[in-house]
């Protein structure tokens, strides 16, 4: 059973089809994105997370193609599906062989020209993204009004004055207080969650449809973390943007997320509902992070559940399932030769292993799927 | 391993009291004279015991001086004013804040530090024995074949492999290079391990493991921890007794079931309510409370209750000319809040929605 996703359902607003970004290294190839596949739909948040290395900022920056050599997209699919209205739509599609030809409103990123004017118009306009360190993303030689206004004008046909304005509601409208003063502060006399609302005000400047959000409150306190997923959902609910938030700390999935994306070394391991994620998790690697962090309230000195082993190197990828060697459901034989198939096991749900597909297991003398059990 | 360990003994006397602690930092301005205009105080009238065998939690925002006050406990800061009580295993006690630098040096092998950043805090250019040997070498103990079966020891028990000896930090993860970082800390054996957001910058699965591998290693050597942090869960994992800072000074202390079940101050609060809940059911659950962005200025603390600024509960009269004393509670629960007794404050979760629900009994 596995998964025949048709080309863009309505509603869905980017789908990713096996994308793969590799880097080419003296060392050898890094498959830093290795076949994802998943989509995000209209005003909803789908919460990408993973640990470190697992290709969760590449295949955002890939979205954006914000790849630089040595890496590349070496294959895969990003259909954005156009605002209706806007002007490019009308250009044709590229015909892609044995493919049905998409709608017309909707453009593969992947195939289209770096630094082409198409792209330029999606990215920053369509698709708006906010980095991890607020701090390094704003440049120190401007000042915040320079920056906000100069993103404002790429791509709205406005004056400066008008665009200095614009700006400055923009900061009022992220609960920037004394925003005057702050549009002619340099981004140094501001506090990290003061410059990240800055970014989140120049990332929605152009009313984006999809804000990707990597890491967008790593480097802050909690406090200040919590009033940013805030600010985040208060923005969604009123504009009705998609949000695609890339993190690792399930805190923050189940605070912000609709749906979830679970990666583990360049795939997506499962992809599920926020609710269904936390409270019935179906692969042993969601299943085993969710055990090792420690919950409130739960009383103190309890030791923790560990996954053993470490994420490898992605040079050292493991062959088969890329999670076999720390995984406690592994069948020898099995896991570590048989790349695990893509398993759709609901609407919008799905979960990448063998345990899932009794076929399979079958084929290999298992009887019974040992998951189960320890549920 | 660790004769003259007399902790035992000496449970009622804690092994460090801090005493009205306090480090200034000057705020000069540019130019020729560099002319002092100000202070900074990172560090504002801490008084806190550390007792032996326990995880004492340090938790507060960034800019509150939680960092500083580890610093100054080690002396690689010497402090503005106060005491640093240590207890030596001789039974004397001394004040580490008068010392000279080589007064301290046999006493700094008793007091380690693990740093946050398990990338920048080894030297790239030294082998993993040199940087877990050279504390060793460094104070005479232990050379030759002495020092690399120590070395060797101690990589083992922090679970590297001693092969690995000769490879330098860039050939490891970063969950690897923290369990080297604590090797250098253990290897001189010491008594107090100021842990400074140990865990903060590890992943996920890697960062149970370190806890883990923290609090056995505590049990076996007879370790008391100060664990600096700014992660709430992970501090009510492992520690013993908890204690919140707020620009520069210490607003509440307690045991941790205690500080996290009956927060008495309404800093703690906020802070405990701020943290995501692991669970997507919890997140309209309980009360939110959302602190303001604008942290006080440390140069210019606000009159009164530091905290009246962006405080809920400010009455707007004596939390802002008055400031309140650490005072004590409940037994044993230390806040310096005018309305403790008066406010009902939130704790950090409040009585489940659902007790069958399936998430929660994972964890058992």
């Amino acid at each position: 059973m596995t998964v025949e996703q048709g080309s863009a359902e309505p509603g869905v607003l980017l789908e990713i089809k096996d994308l793969k970004t590799h880097f080419f290294l003296h060392e050898g190839v890094v498959r830093a994105v290795d076949g994802v596949r998943l989509s995000v739909l209209e005003g909803k948040t789908l919460c990408v997370v993973g640990e470190s290395g697992c290709g969760k900022s590449i295949m955002a920056r890939s979205i954006l193609r914000l790849i630089e050599k040595p890496g590349r997209i070496v294959e895969g699919e990003l259909l954005w599906s156009r605002k209706k209205d806007s002007g490019a739509a009308g250009e044709p599609s590229t015909e892609r062989s044995g493919q049905v030809v998409p709608r017309q409103d909707t453009v593969d990123l992947a195939s289209l020209e770096a630094g082409s004017e198409e792209l330029r118009s999606v990215r920053g306009a369509e698709i708006a993204m906010v980095f991890q360190e607020p701090m390094a993303s704003l440049s120190p030689m401007y000042t915040v009004g320079n920056q906000i206004s100069e993103a404002i004008r790429l791509h709205l046909p406005l004056s400066k004055e008008e665009a200095w304005q614009r700006g400055l509601e923009l900061l009022e409208h992220v609960g920037i207080p004394r925003a005057a003063r702050t549009m002619e502060s340099y981004p140094f006399q501001l506090s990290g969650g003061m410059c990240q609302r800055v970014m989140i005000a120049i990332a929605l400047s152009c009313r984006p449809r999809l804000l990707i959000a990597d890491e967008p409150t790593t480097a802050l306190d909690v406090t200040t973390q919590a009033r940013i997923i805030d600010l985040l959902r208060d923005l969604q609910a009123e504009t009705g943007m998609a949000m695609m938030f890339i993190t690792h700390d399930l805190g923050v999935v189940a605070e912000a997320a609709d749906e979830v994306v679970v990666m583990y070394l360049g795939t997506v391991v499962e992809q599920a509902s926020v609710d269904d994620l936390f409270h019935d998790p179906q692969h042993p690697y969601t299943k085993a992070l969710l055990r090792s962090i420690p919950k409130m309230g739960s009383g103190g000195r309890q030791t923790l559940a560990t996954i053993r082993g470490q994420v490898p190197h992605p040079q050292n990828r493991p062959s088969g399932c890329p999670f076999h060697p720390r995984c406690d459901f592994a069948i020898p034989g099995l896991c570590d030769t048989v790349e695990p198939p893509l398993v759709q096991l609901g609407p919008r749900r799905v979960s990448r292993c063998v345990l899932h597909d009794p076929a399979l297991l079958e084929s290999h003398g298992v009887t019974q799927s040992p998951v189960k059990e320890t549920a | 391993m660790s004769e003259g360990r007399t902790s035992r003994e000496t449970d009622a006397q804690p092994l460090l009291r801090v005493e009205d602690l306090a480090m200034r930092f000057p705020v000069r301005r540019k130019g020729l004279f560099a002319r002092r205009t100000g202070w900074v105080h990172a560090v504002n009238g801490v008084s806190i015991d550390v007792k032996p065998g326990e995880v004492l939690g340090l938790v507060g925002e960034s800019g509150c001086g939680k960092t500083t006050l580890g610093r100054t406990i080690v002396r690689s800061l010497k402090p503005s004013e106060g005491h640093l009580y240590y207890h030596q295993t001789n039974g004397e006690t001394t004040d580490l804040a008068t010392l000279s630098s080589a007064q301290l040096r046999p006493l700094q092998r008793q007091i380690r530090v693990i740093f946050q950043d398990p990338f920048s805090s080894l030297n790239p250019r030294m082998t993993i024995r040199q940087i877990v040997g050279d504390p060793l070498k460094a104070s005479g103990l232990a050379s030759g074949s002495e020092l690399e079966e120590r070395v060797a020891a101690m990589l083992r028990r922090v679970g590297l492999s001693p092969g690995h000896m000769s490879r330098y930090p860039h050939a490891f993860s970063g969950g690897e290079r923290q369990r080297v970082n604590i090797a250098r800390a253990l290897i001189m054996e010491p008594r107090l391990v100021i842990a400074d957001e140990a865990v903060s910058a590890l992943d996920v699965s890697v960062r149970a493991q370190v806890l883990n591998l923290l609090r056995d290693l505590q049990d076996e050597f007879d370790l008391t921890y100060l664990f600096i942090s700014h992660d709430m869960s992970v501090v009510e994992n492992i520690c013993d007794r908890v204690a919140v800072m707020y620009l520069g000074k210490i607003v509440e202390v307690a045991d941790t079931a205690s500080l996290y079940a009956d927060p008495q101050h309404p800093y703690t609060e906020a802070l405990l309510s701020a943290v995501p809940k692991p669970d997507p059911r919890l997140r309209n659950a309980g009360r939110r409370i959302r602190l303001s962005d604008d942290f006080p200025d440390p140069a210019n603390p606000p009159s009164g209750c530091f905290f009246h600024t962006r405080c809920r509960y400010s009455d707007q009269d004596s939390c802002v000319h008055q400031r309140p004393d650490l005072r004590r509670v409940e037994e044993g629960h230390l806040a310096a809040c005018h309305y403790s007794e008066k406010l009902d404050l939130a704790p950090a979760v409040e009585p489940e929605p659902e007790p069958d629900s399936h998430f929660r009994t994972v964890s058992s």
